[in-house]
């Protein structure tokens, strides 16, 4: 039976990864997802599992990727200047090919930057971050429904893929509280086969975990075997959310907070005579290049809407091949793109 | 005629990478006898450093990891929690685990994590060409210490032991060298206790192994061997740093 809950963002990523089987925690305090680290913190006690405050982000994802390796669900969470030190650890764990879930509930930068709202990891969430040819699934939730069923769904995609998953959520999700609702009797993803997880050679072979690969065409041919990965990752698992695109003159393209704003503008812009559509890419990677690019062929207008300088905007001109139809409009620093402005930009362009 | 000296069970039966004279076969070997006599080789997960002994996997039997560099005991925190029947155990070289991973070692011991680390201390960084380590002696020279190190420009050499030896979380910690038949049986002696110690669930353990490094301290191995017995220990002096006597040697 379904139950209606009043929760954060934060803590209904916290549950989505206890109803996931997420039994291993480790973090560091950072603003603006405490909250969900508090809550770890009970309910790793509740259900046995493991919660670690490690002495640093560096630490906590190694943990992660030790967890992982011994064949626990594992995860961790931080917010931007803390998900950069993490970028060490992801890059090996991407490399070992261990299944882990990383939120990053994003806060303004570069440097220490402030504690608002921001988009401005995308580039760092999408594109790499760490070191190495390697790819993340990235789910960009836009509710606090959404932040536990998005995490729950990273597990299931980070267990099928063998590969860390991140969410990219950002301190108004993190922060803001909303009606959750879940099921009570939710199982978790079946558990899958580790036939390569640490937990001692009894009756088999010993077994290694690494990405060190140092034989002639060794590490070519690993990551060729991870590139086949992301290729069947793109086909499978790519997702976008579309609003009043069919019909429409321009379109409008935005993820996680901003995208809710955007949806707003799109019925206000229609009270208004102007037919616009939104697409809602909810895989940041992979990106939904092939809904933007078919809907570019018809020779709509674009406008791109983030909290950061302009990251996302990069992947939509590449979907729509045309640099004159694509705009943007952003805000930084924990700056939220307003309604009026977003309208009156579309009414300008289209 | 029975068979008195054979290759561990634990060992694989393959040539190492390491340099002539160098310590990690001999410490290697050692890890791997304690593990044949306690009988744990399935139960053993190990966690490899970053640095000479990266592809320590390669040549012990039994299931081993890796770590981002000096982040060894974080990972072994986390494999120990999730398998607490486990024997889990770091081996991590001075730069691993004395420069890069300081933060790591400490809050391990901090935590008093059920687990074991094996630190070789050859006082240099090998694997990239012999650079200056904390443990570097005053007065020698490394790739990075051309002009020998020198108290005011490049500090004093670390004792982690010592260092650690005041976190009460530390229940054993033992400093033995590989530099003659006594000492190398000693160290296996030391190994086997911080083994022991973290089967009988009693807290952190760690075995610093003074090892020599022909290679990068320009010495033939017989050499290498004097200058850890004439020189060395007499910075790194070999004995129990602290033992809260939880179990007997």
């Amino acid at each position: 039976m379904k139950t209606k809950y009043l929760s954060t963002g934060n803590e209904a990523c916290g549950e989505g990864a206890v109803r996931a089987g997420c039994r291993f925690y480790a973090g560091y305090p950072i603003t603006p997802q405490n909250e969900l680290t508090a809550y770890m913190s009970r309910r790793m006690e509740e259900e046995n599992g493991v919660f670690i405050q490690a002495e640093s982000e560096l630490a906590a994802i190694s943990m992660v990727h030790g967890a992982s390796a011994a064949g626990a669900r594992a995860m961790t969470s931080s917010s931007s200047p803390g998900i950069s030190l993490k970028q060490e650890g992801i890059s090996y764990m991407a490399g070992c090919e261990l299944p882990a879930v990383i939120i990053n509930v994003m806060r303004g930068g570069p440097g220490l930057g402030n504690i608002s709202p921001a988009q401005s990891d995308y580039f760092q969430a999408t594109k790499g971050g760490g070191h190495g040819d390697y790819r993340l699934p990235v789910l960009a939730p836009a509710s606090v429904q959404e932040m536990f069923d998005f995490t729950y769904k990273a597990f299931e995609l980070a267990d099928k893929y063998r590969n860390p998953v991140m969410i990219l959520a950002d301190g108004m999700l993190g922060q803001m509280m909303e009606p959750l609702e879940f099921d009570g009797d939710i199982k978790p993803p079946a558990e899958v086969e580790k036939p390569w997880a640490m937990t001692g050679a009894k009756g088999r072979e010993a077994r290694s975990v690494k990405s060190l690969f140092l034989g002639d065409n060794a590490l070519e041919k690993h990551n060729e075997k991870l590139q086949e990965k992301y290729r069947r990752i793109v086909e499978a698992e790519t997702r976008c959310e579309t609003y009043k695109t069919e019909d429409a003159e321009m379109i409008l393209v935005a993820y996680g907070t901003v995208s809710r704003t955007a949806r707003a503008c799109v019925d206000r812009l229609a009270q208004k005579g102007v037919k616009a559509g939104l697409i809602r890419p909810i895989t940041l990677w992979p990106f939904p290049y092939g809904e933007i690019s078919r809907l570019a062929k018809k020779g709509l207008k674009f406008l791109v809407v983030e909290m950061s300088a302009g990251q996302m905007v990069e992947d939509v001109r590449l979907a729509v091949q045309d640099d004159e139809r694509v705009f943007f409009h952003g805000r930084t620093g924990g700056g939220i793109p307003e309604k009026e402005a977003i309208v009156s930009m579309v009414e300008k362009v289209v | 005629m029975a068979k008195k000296f054979a290759k561990p069970r634990s060992m694989k039966d393959v040539a190492t990478h390491y340099c002539p004279g160098c310590g990690h076969g001999l410490i290697h070997r050692l890890v791997c006898e304690v593990i044949d006599e306690l009988g744990v080789r399935e139960d053993t997960i190990a966690i490899a450093p970053v640095g000479c002994a990266v592809l320590a996997y390669d040549y012990w039997d039994f299931d081993t990891m890796e770590a981002a560099h000096g982040r060894t005991p974080a990972v072994a925190t986390a494999v120990k929690r999730v398998h607490p029947d486990k024997l889990v155990f770091t081996y991590q070289g001075d730069g691993d685990l004395a420069a890069i991973g300081t933060a790591e070692i400490i809050h391990t011991g901090s935590r008093g994590e059920n687990l074991s680390v094996i630190f070789v201390n050859n006082g240099v960084y090998g694997m990239t060409g012999g650079q200056m380590a904390p443990t570097t002696l005053l007065g020698q020279t490394t790739a990075t210490s051309l002009f020998t190190r020198r108290a005011e420009k490049e500090g004093f050499p670390l004792k982690v032991l010592e260092m650690m030896a005041v976190l009460p979380g530390v229940v054993y910690l033992e400093r033995t060298s590989v530099h003659s038949p006594k000492e190398i049986l000693n160290a296996k002696r030391a190994i086997k206790k911080s083994f022991q110690t973290q089967l009988d669930k009693k807290g952190f353990s760690m075995v610093e192994i003074v090892s020599p490094c022909p290679t990068y301290w320009g010495l033939s191995p017989v050499k290498s061997m004097e200058r850890i017995e004439k020189e060395v220990v007499k910075e790194y002096p070999l004995g129990v740093v602290k033992d809260v006597g939880l179990v007997s040697s």
